[in-house]
């Protein structure tokens, strides 16, 4: 837990809010009635057993999937409908549990596809590839190094990201977001899979991330450890119920969420 | 003089970004284009250009507009030979009813209808994947070829349904010789080429990449499917349109619509599919190959004393596409580009591989 921030976040702003959320499929319910907000500035993580419905929340927030009930806010305006490329038009930005790279192209290129949103030149500019086209290229070039010496990936960004480890496909796509420039960023287990080290170093990403450029998280992990460590308050879902939602240290505490991951019959 | 890098350090993202970062790269496309303008000529006969390099060219322009569509954006497409006949005919017609317009203008607005056609008919695309895309774009190649036979204002009603253009001149230059036709073609290629380097490498590139590889990442980073689709639609039709106008009226001279029918439309996915899925280069090979393979079956055997029968020859012709396809498919799907850039690798490090 990173105390100095907490007292600030307490009071924040809130960013995005979830009411009374449901999404089913078909006869699964995989989100029943949820509420919690995330505040401006904060690391919120959402935990839960396998199944318990956090990829399914991600997608509802950036617009993946459309919630049967329920009403999200996100920055002051309640939405009915959004597709995904509205929620990154708002500032929302994710990565996926199961890396979601484009797999024909360098690291460089995946991470410069995150700047499509901010670059603005027409056809013909691009054709000529001159003057205007050519200096935008340049300037989002640019912002793409600084996220690439920051994830230190400068090595491999000319790589085919196909042909790279696992971590390191999970560092591309962490700067593909970033590229993004989002004010929401979810981060699906960004580190599944991962060594102590790659964990180790991805923590410090994201904890940099949320300090320097103030980009406010939400984490889905299963590291206990890394939830701790991380995140300002904790949500905790359970067969798509929420069954606690507060600092770590009291959802630690929690009975509910004791049972749930003890697997207490319900 | 060796191909390397070494020692060619980019001090800015500028000439880290030009077309051809390598210098030996950039030699070599400038070497091709000067041999191909100064060296040839002086040597070509009518039949190196009406049979080889024309085709070989006009094709190459087709390829990349497929290779746009299918290798960047990954919307395969058996309409080609369809879009190939918008531009010509729609060529054919602007010189017919505005005789006095500039013949690059025609080739243009050849490229520039079968572009609206394409996005038309790639609207289908945002609502079909892979196998029912293409079924969509035969469906379109065949109303094409129905329509550009039944519909007789496109042929101005000549009575054969074949028409044929005659006095060509480009700013008062009469483009009557082959080896004027064979310039001309190199002009408009070339540029349109580089040019289509420039959009690969650009934010529309990596949009269709991006919706190739993966289109639910694509729409999450912000990019509208519909924007990315009809783009690669609207760029590649461009390009097999203006390839159409030039096939009519630079290497045909007279056309039916049989020219532009389903056999089209699968030779230059051939071409892609044997020069390389998402390579510019390899669009090249793929027609080189492809146009040059039958004379080559049809004058070395006879050379060398083993005379095939033409029968023969065409049979041969098909048995290697199908096993060269079968092997690209399975084997190299980025084709001959690839076996290309393999070798240049090697080059790169030779000799010390490590
Ligand atoms: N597209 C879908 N179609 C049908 N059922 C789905 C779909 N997506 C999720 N589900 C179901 O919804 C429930 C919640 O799934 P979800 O992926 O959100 O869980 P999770 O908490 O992310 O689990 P994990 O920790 O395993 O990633 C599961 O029962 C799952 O089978
Ligand atoms: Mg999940």
């Amino acid at each position: 837990m990173r105390a100095p921030a907490d007292s600030d976040i307490a009071a924040g702003e809130i960013l995005l809010s979830i009411e009374n959320v449901s999404l089913s499929f078909g006869g699964v319910r995989a989100i029943r009635d949820v509420s919690f907000d995330i505040k401006k500035g904060e690391v919120r993580a959402i935990i839960g057993p396998n199944g318990a419905g956090k990829t399914s929340m991600l997608n509802v927030i950036n617009g993946f999937y459309q919630p049967q009930q329920g009403r999200i806010t996100f920055k002051g305006e309640t939405r009915t409908k959004m597709r995904p490329y509205d929620a990154a038009h708002g500032g929302i930005a994710r990565t996926f549990q199961n890396v979601a790279l484009f797999k024909g192209m360098s690291a460089l290129d995946n991470i410069m596809a995150g700047r499509t949103l901010k670059m603005r030149r027409g056809l013909l500019w691009q054709l000529l590839r001159i003057g205007p086209a050519l200096n935008e290229e340049i300037v989002h070039r640019h912002r793409v190094e600084e996220i690439i010496d920051f994830l230190e990936i400068q090595a491999i960004r000319k790589v085919p990201v196909a042909r790279l480890p696992y971590g390191l496909q999970k560092r591309v796509e962490l700067g593909r977001a970033l590229a993004m420039e989002p004010d929401l960023l979810l981060l699906d287990e960004p580190m599944a899979g991962m060594n102590l080290e790659e964990k180790e170093d991805m923590s410090r990403f994201i904890i940099d991330v949320n300090d320097h450029f103030g980009t406010t998280i939400a984490l889905i992990e299963h590291d206990m450890g890394v939830v701790m460590d991380l995140s300002d308050r904790v949500v905790v879902l359970d067969h798509g119920v929420k069954i606690a939602d507060g600092t770590p240290d009291e959802v630690k505490r929690n009975q509910n969420v004791i049972d749930a991951y003890l697997g207490v019959a319900h | 003089m060796f191909y390397r890098e070494a020692g060619q350090f980019k001090t800015t993202y500028k000439a880290d970004q030009a077309i051809f970062p390598i210098v030996q790269d950039r030699w070599f496309v400038i070497g091709v284009l000067a041999f191909a303008v100064l060296i040839l000529p002086l040597f070509a006969n009518q039949y190196l250009y009406t049979e080889v390099l024309i085709p070989v060219l006009i094709l190459s322009l087709a390829a990349i507009g497929l290779n746009i569509l299918t290798g960047y954006c990954g919307q395969l497409s058996l309409g080609t030979g369809g879009f190939m006949a918008v531009g010509a005919y729609a060529a054919y017609n602007l010189a017919l009813r505005v005789p006095e317009t500039n013949l690059i203008v025609v080739f243009l607005f050849g490229g520039v209808m079968a572009m609206l056609v394409g996005v038309l008919f790639g609207i289908p695309s945002l609502r079909i994947k892979g196998f029912y895309l293409a079924v969509a774009t035969l469906a379109s190649q065949f109303f094409l070829e129905w329509a550009f036979a039944r519909v007789k204002w496109f042929t101005n009603y000549a009575p054969s349904g074949s028409v044929a253009v005659a006095n060509l001149e480009l700013f008062g230059i009469p483009i009557d010789t082959p080896m004027r036709k064979y310039l001309l073609v190199l002009f408009i290629v070339a540029v349109l080429a580089l040019a289509a380097k420039n959009l690969i490498r650009g934010r529309l590139g990596r949009m269709w990449m991006a919706t190739r590889d993966m289109d639910i990442a694509a729409e999450i980073i912000g990019i509208r499917p519909l924007h990315a689709k009809l783009s690669a639609f609207a760029v590649s039709s461009f390009y097999v349109g203006v390839a159409g106008a030039m096939w009519g009226f630079l290497r045909l001279g007279s056309w039916e619509p049989l020219a532009f029918d389903i056999n089209r439309s699968f030779q230059i996915l051939f071409m892609v599919i044997i020069g390389g899925l998402g390579s510019i280069l390899g669009s090249f090979l793929g027609a080189a190959f492809i146009v040059l393979l039958p004379i080559f079956l049809n004058q070395v055997p006879g050379l060398l004393g083993i005379p095939l029968s033409t029968a023969m020859v065409s049979h041969l012709e098909f048995m290697i596409f199908g096993a060269m396809i079968v092997f690209f498919l399975i084997v190299e799907p980025h084709g001959l580009a690839r076996l290309w850039a393999i070798a240049k690798e090697k080059l790169r490090l030779w000799p010390f591989p490590f």
